[in-house]
């Protein structure tokens, strides 16, 4: 047996997956009946029907060529989400200001054409900026500045 | 004259200075987007929503709804003068508007545009205020099979419609409506699928899943191509329009409108498949279709003033049935959920200023765009600019803040990052986003309709067969799907989203 399109093989399982974590995780709760469904119900329908679904789409990507799958290059993905991750995660003890610039440093790095000074000047703007519309505009509860800076 | 009730009460609510402004914004800011390639109005409107927490809900959905009207300015501006559309709707512009910049004539391609989305979006106004009332009339005497039924044909007329494997679309759809019932189930009160996870019992946020799904997987794939943009913008000379060129594109502009808003009111229709629709019609009603793509003013004002008409009586659907028809629709519902609107027919009775200021605001934000953004496309133009890698983290900049002020909480910005790689994977394998982001609005709507509808038969499922609307929308779902399935249509449906 040979995956002939490896994009059809793949979404499918995916789907199959996706559909087996609804059943399993879904036979906790209770299932109720047809005229009274339980909160088990209706996931349940729908972990079915995907499984369904899924192996249709990964059996037809058995028997039908297609295109092989795109190259995945790693690093843009890992890079923009991290840095939005770990802005996330300093913003409140960091402040706005700190954590723009290392967000718009790191996401930066994530092009080909990354230029270092470039991506400073234009983090240390967007700070300005966001500080500016999003903390003293809009009144978000975000500090500007690092705690151990403020009185 | 009932009608001109409402259209007065809404001209009250959308002419105050704070909505007029808010008008503004939505649709300067539709338009930067619409010019910029990479960011659309679904992540704009993710992006933006946190903000609108505190605003009146009128206001809110006047500026979200401005977005997506304004984007259809914007993409044609960029398709007609460096042949780059800004949007997929306004793809097939750069066909024939492109080549009218080369000869010289970007001014005569510009306002044709212009002035076609604008008589389109006053077209679709008057439609939109026509429709609603029965439409939303008839809804009101849906029971909860019927809407079962009605959610049902609404999600499969929308992948149906959509490009891209039929499968694929439906268990994208299937996958959506689990993630929307994530959370606490509100009839038994027990946290489904939570994983553990204290936040989740809340259910995922519309914001989290719009942007990591259409914004970020949509930055780090273009991240992955580097593709080379180049930016000869044409010189504009004169946004005047000929005499014979207005004889020639008002016809045009006349079937785009009516094909626009029709288009507009199905399930998955709107401003793509508007456009794409208006450019077949008009090469086959022309007198010379040689011409098509080497210029024909036909080309620009058909489907220009298609997709600024399907764009706005999508809207039909959503204000009426409480049903979204496409993923920015979708994004509507999450605005209207925020604010404690429950979309659906009863919008209409209960809220009379806020349906009819939304509705009056469009014709309003239509004017205000035709105004300002001839006069404005020097700067749009510039703004081009500025190169990608600039923009890029800019705007994840906007979404990072934005998810994070929904609840200031780290775990909403994780949350995003989460889908945002999923939306790679989806992408690597060829799996719309679109349909996902439906089937996540629509899932606990679908949920307890089908619950209701179960309990009022006793559990028999035959109800769903035995009431008349429900069989006739259940039959209608049906259809559709093996009609897309006879391999002749398949092939037709393929060639008409190829024709680029």
């Amino acid at each position: 047996m040979r995956v002939r399109n490896p994009k059809d093989f793949w979404a499918g399982v995916l789907f199959i997956l996706f559909g087996t974590v609804a059943i399993v995780i879904g036979s906790r709760y209770n299932l109720g009946t047809a005229a009274r469904m339980g909160p088990g119900y209706f996931p349940r329908i729908l972990g079915i029907l995907l499984i369904l679904l899924g192996g249709i789409i990964a059996m037809r990507g058995l028997r039908l060529d297609g295109a092989p799958l795109p190259a995945w290059r790693w690093r843009p993905t890992l890079v923009v989400l991290g840095s939005v991750v770990i802005f996330g995660l300093i913003v409140t003890t960091v402040g706005m200001a700190i954590s723009v610039v290392i967000l718009i440093m790191m996401a930066s790095s994530a092009s080909s054409e990354f230029r270092p000074k470039e991506a400073l000047l234009s983090g240390v703007l967007l700070a300005t900026l966001a500080v500016g519309v999003f903390v003293i505009g809009l009144k978000l509860q975000v500090p500007i500045w690092p705690a151990f800076l403020q009185s | 004259m009932e009608l001109f009730n409402h259209l007065a009460l809404g001209f009250s609510v959308a002419l105050t200075p704070i909505n007029l402004m808010y008008a503004l914004i939505g649709s300067l800011l539709g338009t930067l987007i619409g010019v910029l390639p990479g960011i659309g109005p679904v992540a704009t409107i993710a992006m933006l929503l946190p903000t609108t927490y505190a605003l009146q809900p009128v206001s809110a959905l006047i500026m979200l709804a401005g977005i997506y009207y304004g984007a259809q300015y914007g993409g044609s501006t960029t398709s007609i003068l460096i042949n780059m559309p800004g949007e997929t709707s306004s793809a097939v512009t750069c066909l024939d508007g492109y080549q009218m910049a080369r000869k010289g004539e970007a001014g005569a391609a510009l306002a044709t545009a212009a002035l076609a989305s604008f008589f389109a979006g006053c077209v679709a106004t008057v439609f939109i205020a026509a429709v609603s009332i029965p439409l939303s009339e008839l809804a009101l005497k849906f029971g909860p099979a019927e809407y079962f039924s009605l959610m049902v044909l609404g999600l499969i007329g929308a992948v149906v419609l959509a490009r891209g494997s039929l499968l694929k679309a439906i268990a994208m759809i299937v996958t959506g409506l689990l993630l929307g019932i994530v959370g606490t189930d509100v009839n038994s009160g027990v946290a489904r699928f939570d994983f553990g996870i204290l936040q989740l019992t809340d259910g995922i946020g519309v914001v989290s899943v719009a942007m990591g799904l259409f914004g970020f997987a949509e930055i780090i794939t273009n991240l992955e191509s580097q593709e080379k943009r180049e930016r000869l913008a044409s010189r504009v000379k004169g946004l005047w329009i000929s005499k014979e060129q207005f004889k020639a594109a008002w016809p045009a502009v006349l079937r785009g409108t009516g094909l626009g808003s029709f288009l507009g009111l199905l399930p998955g229709g709107g401003a793509m498949l508007a456009s794409f629709a208006s450019y077949a019609v008009e090469k086959r009603v022309a007198k010379d279709p040689s011409q098509f793509g080497k210029g024909a003013i036909q080309g620009v004002a058909g489907p220009e003033a298609a997709n600024n008409a399907g764009a706005q009586t999508s809207f039909i659907p959503l204000l009426t049935l409480g049903i979204p028809e496409n993923a920015v629709m979708a994004m509507m519902v999450g605005a209207m959920t925020i604010h404690n609107i429950q979309p659906g027919p009863q919008v209409m009775t209960s809220n009379p200023g806020l349906f009819w200021g939304l509705i009056v605001s469009m014709w309003v934000g239509n004017l205000m765009l035709v105004v300002l953004n001839l006069p404005m496309i020097g700067i749009w133009i510039k703004l081009l600019t500025v190169p990608y890698r600039i923009l890029y983290p800019a705007i994840l900049m906007f979404c990072a803040i934005g998810v994070y002020t929904i609840n200031n909480a780290s775990f909403d910005v994780s949350q995003t990052a989460f889908f945002g790689l999923l939306g790679v994977i989806f992408l690597k394998l060829e799996c719309e986003p679109a349909p996902l982001l439906l089937g996540f609005v629509l899932g606990p709507m679908m949920e307890e309709n089908l619950r209701r509808a179960m309990l009022l038969s006793r559990g028999d499922p035959s109800v769903f067969i035995t009431k008349p609307i429900s069989a006739a929308m259940l039959a209608a779902a049906v259809l559709l799907i093996v009609v897309i399935a006879l391999p002749n249509i398949r092939r037709k449906r393929e060639e008409a989203f190829q024709e680029e």
